[in-house]
């Protein structure tokens, strides 16, 4: 954040055991990894932007995390918080991303084409199918980090790239600070609308500041591409659609965002990224693909199976009640989604997800059969 | 130095437009202020400490205020603040200290004898008296700004101070962050414990960093007399007791704050304090003497009668709820306090709640037996 005591000079004036926060109690990826040692290390040093150690692990000191859920504790404020801070985010990103190596390299692939099968999950089952990703844009800091005029800049540029797209992807921007009451109505009955963080994960790490100024949803005039900008990320990217041809939802994802990439170049505005981290986003967890593949779908049975959390870990998926992480399912209809982002591609990890829900779909129809569902079990993928 | 202006450095790329905030829907003293040419001449400053002027504000910006409620919108991060950004503080403080020019001086009186009566008000209806004020701790930058360090370093210097009180001042420190089951019960039932901050307006300034790190509250045997370490001010003195002895309050007070600042000053630290704003603290709302007294007073039939507010206005007092700030009366019963903080000495202050609640009860006894109050209707003070 560019407040607090980030960069209150007069730190360094007390000893690293002063300064080091006491993690005592908590329980999240930063707290894990941050020595007193990594922390008397880091804690003089600053990126070209003025980021410094004690704004990256200011959200992980203020929320201890839970003891069955592990938080990540610690968000980058631009590009080169990952190099100047690796001693503190390499072994985060190792621990989190199922051991990924300093050395490792990542691969993007988002060439739909790729993608086998997937236009034909049982919408008797599949509510819905949906892929999001986040992007950053090269040159400015992050949202913990920005200024009012990098965001309302990111915002502008935004918008022009947009409203320059055709076709399937005419759309409409709507800023927050000027929506009427009626495109506000209209964009929560779309489930498109997403408001002011509350969660203190979030919150705690500055990228609230001065909201709602320059955020904003842009949306196709057919409502299946939606783009939020100035969240959690510079650019949220998500294709979705009633029912379960998840093809469709990923050929238009790839095909949208490889325009909207286009232009940003042309304005000589790279996406953060790097063969080493992939996409580059604020939360080390979204790293590499950022991308989250998923649909609602119902699997009441499945769900209550005692084999069914060995089955989704087994298929490298996760599941989510359906108004998003850290929500509850109701009605037996989960969310299910990818639980890996770094590592393996975007086609990968949607073949995953495609291949994997395929598979609960017939668990779930057996079940209802009153058929054993256990020479079905999967191998660790 | 390592952490300089880097932070703000980068935003002066941008031009003052780009980077004045929208304070187009803001009702706050901050936002009735700053114009953009205020801005741009502050912007690129920065206290020795490194308190911005973006810093002063945040916690304006991302709280628009109320149409009704006029908050300060703004907060210091060090002593120095209120002079390096003063063309922003000056008129704030004007407008929210009844026009206190730059150029008056705050009058000090801590010296109990002083009051006038304050001994009798009537406990039938009058439950109970409390005096509190905030100090800081020279030398160290204040809750929105301060690091790990330097706020453990205000919390041991507090609990060595405090420990060695004695007679009707002996107590003992519970530290926030070890505080077991039974004693927190304790404390809640004594009305003593504070929690971490839910308001938006204390979180945004960055004052709940690092909860509950060096945090804490102490109280002396007799649970007359309380201080909060590091809650919104470096200390929060508070004097209280069941009853209407307001004047015997009144002593504890200004015993125990002036035997706490001795101890201090032993220790090589005076309290924050200057012949213009008297003492300094966190909130330009509270400075000068920082003093709240109030009584919490049964006024059924006084608060329904149309002259209420007027009458507390000509008195220079303000009600609350018997929860504190932004919180409703309930039964009847009251908060009533002075309205001023700076411009008015400890013991002016006071005197205007003892007159005020003396005269508030006779008008509510004329109320109850049906007679006329215009009689007693109060001048300007």
């Amino acid at each position: 954040m560019p407040f607090g005591n980030t960069h209150n000079n007069f730190k360094l004036n007390y000893k690293v055991e002063e300064e080091y926060p006491d993690l005592s109690k908590h329980n999240n990826h930063m707290a894990k990894v941050l020595t007193k040692e990594i922390y008397g290390k880091l804690r003089d040093k600053q990126t070209p932007s003025g980021y410094t150690v004690d704004d990256v692990i200011q959200t992980g000191v203020d929320n201890p995390g839970h003891p069955f859920i592990m938080t990540v504790g610690c968000v980058a404020g631009d590009e080169e918080s990952y190099e100047v801070f690796k001693d503190l985010l390499d072994p985060v990103i190792c621990d989190r991303h199922g051991g990924y190596k300093p050395t490792d390299k990542h691969k993007t692939d988002l060439n739909f084409e790729n993608l086998k099968g997937g236009d034909d999950l049982d919408p008797n089952y599949v509510l819905s199918s949906r892929v999001r990703t986040g992007r950053s844009i090269k040159g400015f800091t992050l949202p913990p980090h920005n200024s009012r005029g990098e965001r309302r800049l990111i915002e502008k540029l935004s918008v022009e790239a947009l409203t320059s797209l055709d076709g399937e992807f005419k759309g409409k921007y709507y800023p927050l600070k000027s929506m009427t009451d009626a495109e506000q109505e209209q964009l929560i009955a779309d489930h498109f609308l997403f408001d002011k963080p509350v969660s203190p994960l979030l919150t705690c790490a500055g990228m609230a500041r001065d909201w709602p100024d320059a955020r904003g949803i842009w949306h196709n005039d057919n409502k299946t591409f939606l783009v939020w900008v100035n969240e959690e990320d510079h650019l949220r990217v998500i294709s979705m659609q009633k029912g379960g041809n998840m093809r469709e939802v990923f050929r238009r994802f790839c095909v949208g965002l490889g325009k909207i990439e286009e232009i940003f170049k042309k304005h000589n505005h790279g996406f953060m990224w790097n063969e080493h981290l992939g996409y580059i986003l604020t939360c080390p967890s979204n790293l590499g693909t950022g991308l989250r593949g998923g649909v609602h779908v119902k699997l009441p049975k499945l769900s209550t199976h005692p084999k069914f959390e060995e089955i989704l870990t087994r298929l490298r998926l996760q599941k989510r009640g359906t108004g998003g992480v850290d929500t509850a399912s109701v009605g037996g209809v989960f969310d299910i989604s990818n639980a890996d982002r770094l590592g393996s591609s975007e086609v990968e990890q949607v073949q995953l997800v495609v291949d994997g829900v395929k598979l609960m779909v017939e668990m779930e129809k057996k079940l209802e059969k009153g058929e054993a569902i256990d020479s079905m079990i999967p191998s660790q993928k | 130095m390592p952490f300089g202006n880097t932070h703000n450095q980068l935003k002066m790329k941008f031009s003052s437009e780009a980077e004045y905030p929208d304070l187009s829907k803001h009702n706050n003293h901050m936002a009735k202020v700053l114009t953009p040419a205020m801005y741009e001449r502050l912007r690129s400053k920065q206290t020795p400490s490194g308190f911005t002027l973006d810093d002063v504000i945040q916690t304006g910006v991302d709280n628009p205020g109320h149409p009704f409620i006029m908050t300060v919108g703004c907060v210091a991060g060090d002593e120095e603040t209120y002079e390096v950004f003063k063309e922003l503080l000056d008129p704030v403080i004007s407008d929210r200290h009844g026009g206190y020019k730059p150029t008056d001086k705050h009058k000090t009186d801590l010296n109990s004898n002083n009051l006038k009566g304050g001994d009798d008000l009537d406990p039938n209806y009058v439950l109970s008296s409390r005096v509190r004020t905030g100090r800081s701790i020279r030398g160290f930058c204040l809750p929105p700004h301060c690091s790990r360090g330097e706020r453990r370093a205000v919390e041991t210097l507090s609990i060595e101070a405090l420990a060695s009180l004695t007679g009707d001042l002996k107590g003992k420190y519970y530290a926030l962050k070890n505080m077991t089951d039974a004693e927190q019960q304790q404390l809640i039932d004594d009305h003593f414990l504070f929690d971490k901050p839910v308001s938006p307006l204390l979180l945004a300034s960055g004052m709940a960093r690092d909860w509950p790190d060096a945090r804490g509250i102490w109280h002396n045997d007799n649970k007359t007399f309380l201080v909060w370490v590091n809650e919104e001010d470096h200390l929060r003195v508070i004097s209280m007791q069941k009853g209407g002895n307001m004047k015997e309050v009144f002593n504890r007070f200004c015993t125990g704050l002036t035997k706490i600042e001795t101890l201090f000053k032993e220790r090589g630290h005076a309290f924050m304090w200057n012949e213009h704003l008297g003492y300094v603290l966190t909130c330009p709302s509270n400075l000068g003497t920082g003093l709240r007294a109030g009584v919490h007073v049964k006024l059924p039939n006084m608060s329904k009668n149309a002259k209420f507010e007027e009458i507390l206005k000509r008195l220079r007092l303000q009600k609350r709820g018997t929860g504190g700030v932004d919180t409703a009366a309930v039964g009847g019963v009251f908060d009533i306090s002075n309205a001023d903080r700076l411009g008015f000495s400890e013991v002016e202050l006071v005197q205007m709640v003892v007159d005020g609640i003396k005269l508030l009860i006779e008008m509510e006894k004329r109320l109850e037996k049906g007679q006329s109050i215009d009689d007693l209707m109060p001048a300007q003070k």
